[in-house]
């Protein structure tokens, strides 16, 4: 039965009015595949309205759509050939619709790119390559339409076939073929065009289609069994979910991720099968039960031990924007990957792609319609895979307010599995040391601990600036928290007085806090005058390699003119003891590891100095610092 | 060896699992015809044998007596929960409607009805987009307002198997398992699976409906096939478009549109 054989799915895409509408159309009609009667119904429709049939018209089932003559959305329309059934997913190319071509667009196997003989490459035609190379799809072929406004002269089609290998090459996309069509007639679709191009020696567009490959299911790949159910009948429970990669064996040992826990295979289930099931492979919907009652939930990725997917904190993806919001650094998404959902926060937006010439464009947000390759951050260990090993581990959509905003592959580059240290902790509970290295804190959070100390004079924007910096670093994921005079005083330090040596200790309390608070992995930010070397020795002693000294300059007419609290007015008036810059000296710091001058320089301007010296720290050599820890844990 | 039946039948039961763990209370409309019978057989594939949620007839009374009789036996066969939901008459329908329409659109009403009084979240719907040209355009997870309208020109975008299972306050989601199937696939997989179906389907005296909609909007198509297999045969020759025998889609060009516009399955 030729009608039982695979099926192929086709996505036609390309720039607006380059005639994928009208090739569809063409392509039912060639193949036989009409209704009775649709051709004279719509011929029919048309002549009532006055209007000139178009071979679109077919697809447009739509009012609005034939108001408008634009393909609103995706469409599946299916046809045969000798060989096989295809499904032609039809894709608009109208700019905001981009949407649904991506949810056309992932359900096909193979793509036919249209570009208009007379009009050439355009920006669609560009995005929508780029679009379809994002979506890992590999067959594609390019039709030159239209070939009939341009006298079916073969100079321009091997220009054009140029110009398009040549963009096509620069994405790592390389044609099956390129051919020359005119929709409208019917030429070089099912039928050679000998006649009007007798210069084209290669296959017929049908013909190309036909030696294209629906894209198989990954059997052979290690095994991938993301839970999506648990249910429990008549006291048995069902592990229920599909599988996606690989094969599962009764009486494998299965391993849970994130989890890292281990249960055996007792029998896999369908229900009504007749004899009893050995395995399962990609693409099959079961469900298992297992010889331990450990805990399994949705989400979770059964693997087998020795092939697991790594367990990261953090990873790159290669995003389209769908989102009507911008894409920002320091924005926190709901992801979903596979049947897992966490919330992740923008760490940085690396690149962001231009389809035109495919440049590197700078900018700090993605724009709806827009590419860009971004690095994601996760609190929760996140079970994946890169893309290129492993596509339905290796993807995740993101949802903003109920809606699904955007999607993306997950990229090789940065992963680092922390499977090892999720192992360690498990052994050794019983152990006291920790047994969790800072960089693993780090890969967590996504930076490093540190300790952001700021000394000046009173007045000189200690607390203003920490306040700023603080909810800069915040909104770009950053764990950070400011401990000033008012918090300390509160509980920390509410037993000293305001004595030489009560200040003294209280700098000595706040340094050591601070170091605790880098060590836990935090950006402490401290607001003190702090005005003495040897306190401020101390705290970078506590604090390491993790201290940072940041002097905010301000001369003293400044300060005193600026008195906030009206602190100086009260000590010219001897009111307050020993107050620094007055009665009682500032040492400035020798080797700070930043100066931000407050008179010289705006608040912003300083804010933003602090901010960028602060992230560079704390997130420069991340990666670095992670090998090295891999390294230490498994030796 | 996956056949493309068994791939079929993997995606629909992904679907019903995902919409079983997402979306709560679920209901499914059985209309006892064809599809939506074999997506009853689906489900029980999906949850080891239990069929956990309601299925529900909208009920205008209108259908053939078979239907009635079939519907009995399998309720009482496989024992899974059942409400017959009443449509409101004729007479209270919008009557600027063609006339067959306006018997369609008792079931929308009857619809609007029912997820007002139960207030489900999500409705199973055993549509398929080689159906209509319209159903073509359907997701597999389709969010539908308060009162049940469809905004076809902004539809969530749908890929990668995920799907739109998070909504506002006051809306529901239609859910589609078999939207992928054709109606030739679904005969292959009834006569493979050995599923019930109502006998109409099959010809008497050169007659048979293609599709069974209420007795006053359907007619029977001219037809010999009276097995299975031989309407499966007929199928893989046919051109004539599936809803022929349904009055209501000829009333005028528009009419199907305006009625799923509105709510219509
Ligand atoms: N001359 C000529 N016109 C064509 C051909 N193919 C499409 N067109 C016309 O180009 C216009 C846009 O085509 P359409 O299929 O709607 O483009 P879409 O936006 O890509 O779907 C219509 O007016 C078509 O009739 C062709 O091969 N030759």
């Amino acid at each position: 039965m030729s009608d039982q054989a695979q099926k192929l799915g086709v996505v036609i895409v390309g720039h607006v009015d380059h005639g994928k509408s009208t090739l569809i159309g063409r392509l039912l009609h060639d193949t036989g595949s009409f209704m009775e009667g649709k051709l004279e119904e719509l011929k029919a429709v048309c002549a009532r309205r006055n209007v000139e049939f178009e071979w679109s018209f077919l697809l447009d089932a739509f009012q609005a759509e034939r108001d408008q003559a634009i393909t609103i959305d995706t469409t599946q329309i299916w046809f045969k050939t000798k060989k096989r059934n295809y499904v032609i997913i039809d894709a608009p190319g109208h700019r905001e619709f981009l949407k649904n071509m991506v949810s056309g667009a992932a359900f096909a196997d193979a793509a036919i790119l249209v570009v208009d003989a007379k009009e050439g490459v355009r920006e669609q035609t560009k995005r929508h390559a780029y679009l379809l190379h994002l979506l890992g799809l590999q067959q594609i072929t390019v039709v030159i339409n239209k070939m009939d406004m341009v006298g079916y002269a073969e100079e321009r089609f091997k220009e054009l076939s140029k110009e398009i290998t040549a963009y096509l090459k620069g994405i790592g996309v390389t044609p099956h073929s390129i051919i020359p069509i005119a929709a409208r007639h019917g030429d070089n679709i099912a039928h050679k065009a000998d006649k009007a191009m007798p210069w084209f020696k290669g296959l017929t567009l049908l013909e190309t289609l036909d030696v294209f490959e629906p894209i198989a299911a990954p059997v052979d790949r290690p095994l991938r069994f993301p839970v999506q159910d648990v249910y429990r009948y008549d006291e048995i429970r069902y592990i229920a979910g599909r599988v996606e990669a690989g094969k599962i064996r009764k009486g494998d040992v299965l391993t849970f991720s994130p989890s890292n826990r281990t249960a055996k295979v007792v029998s896999i289930e369908k229900w009504g099968s007749k004899h009893d099931i050995l395995s399962a492979q990609a693409g099959e919907s079961i469900g298992v039960t297992l010889d331990q009652p450990i805990f399994v939930a949705r989400g979770d990725i059964a693997s087998l031990s020795d092939k697991a997917p790594v367990l990261v904190n953090a990873f790159r993806a290669n995003v389209f924007w769908l989102g009507k919001k911008p894409l920002k650094v320091g924005s926190h998404y709901k992801i979903k990957l596979s049947t897992y959902e966490a919330t992740v926060t923008v760490q940085s937006i690396d690149r962001v792609i231009s389809t035109d010439d495919l440049s590197r464009v700078e900018k700090d947000s993605v724009d709806i319609n827009e590419m860009a390759e971004i690095t994601f951050h996760s609190r929760e260990l996140l079970a994946l895979d890169p893309y290129q090993e492993n596509a339905k581990l290796g993807r995740i959509v993101i949802v903003e307010n109920h809606d699904v905003v955007g999607g993306g592959i997950i990229s090789s580059e940065g992963l680092h599995d922390m499977r090892h240290v999720l192992h360690r902790t498990q052994d050794n509970l019983h152990a006291v040391d920790h047994l969790l290295a800072p960089a693993a804190r780090a890969v967590r959070n996504g930076h490093r601990g540190a300790v952001i100390w700021l000394t000046g004079l009173s007045g000189a924007g200690k607390s203003t600036l920490a306040m700023r910096v603080e909810h800069a670093l915040f909104s770009r994921g950053i764990q950070t928290y400011v401990l000033d005079g008012d918090n300390v005083r509160k509980g920390l330090c509410s037993d000293l007085s305001f004595t030489a040596e009560a200040r003294t200790e209280n700098i000595r309390r706040v340094g050591e806090v601070a170091a605790l608070m880098a060590d836990a992995g935090l950006v402490a930010i401290t607001a003190f005058i702090s005005p003495f070397r040897s306190d401020r020795r101390r705290a970078r002693d506590a604090g390491g390699q993790a201290f940072h000294e940041i002097y905010v300059k301000a001369d003293l007419q400044t300060c005193e003119k600026r008195d906030p609290k009206g602190l100086y007015k009260k000590a010219r008036k001897g009111e307050i003891k020993e107050f620094t810059g007055i009665s009682s000296p500032y040492e400035p710091p020798e080797a700070p590891e930043l100066v931000v001058d407050t008179t010289t320089h705006g608040i912003d301007a300083c804010v933003e100095m602090i901010t960028e010296y602060i992230i560079k720290t704390i997130r420069g050599d991340l990666r670095q610092n992670v090998s090295s820890l891999a390294g230490k844990v498994s030796a | 060896m996956q056949d493309y039946l068994d791939d079929l039948e993997s995606r629909s039961i992904y679907i019903l699992r995902e919409a079983y763990n997402r979306i709560k209370p679920l209901g499914m409309l059985w209309s006892i015809g064809k599809d939506s019978t074999a997506l009853l057989w689906l489900i029980r594939k999906a949850f080891f044998g239990r069929i956990p949620f309601p299925m529900i007839q909208l009920d205008t009374q209108m259908e053939l007596p078979e239907v009635y009789e079939f519907r009995d036996m399998l309720i009482k066969k496989w024992g899974f929960e059942f409400h017959a939901e009443m449509c409101p008459p004729e007479e209270e329908m919008d009557q600027t409607l063609p006339p067959a329409t306006r018997a369609a659109s008792r079931k929308t009403q009857g619809l609007k009805n029912l997820i007002t009084r139960d207030k489900y979240k999500g409705i199973i719907v055993g549509i398929r987009r080689d159906e209509q040209a319209m159903r073509a355009k359907e997701r597999v997870f389709s969010p539908r307002s308060f009162d049940g309208a469809w905004d076809y020109k902004d539809q969530p975008a749908e890929f990668w198997d995920q799907y739109k299972t998070e909504f506002p306050e006051g809306t529901h989601v239609r859910i589609h398992p078999i939207l992928h199937w054709r109606e030739i696939d679904i005969w292959r997989y009834t006569l493979r699976e050995n599923i019930p179906y109502v006998p109409l389907y099959l010809a008497k005296n050169g007659l048979r409906y293609r599709s069974l909609g209420e007795k006053n909007i359907t007619t029977p198509i001219q037809s010999n096939a009276s097995t299975l297999e031989e309407i499966i045969a007929e199928l893989e020759t046919t051109k004539a478009s599936e809803r022929a025998g349904r009055t209501m889609d000829h009333d005028s060009e528009d009419s199907f549109e305006r009625l799923r516009r509105s709510g219509y399955m």
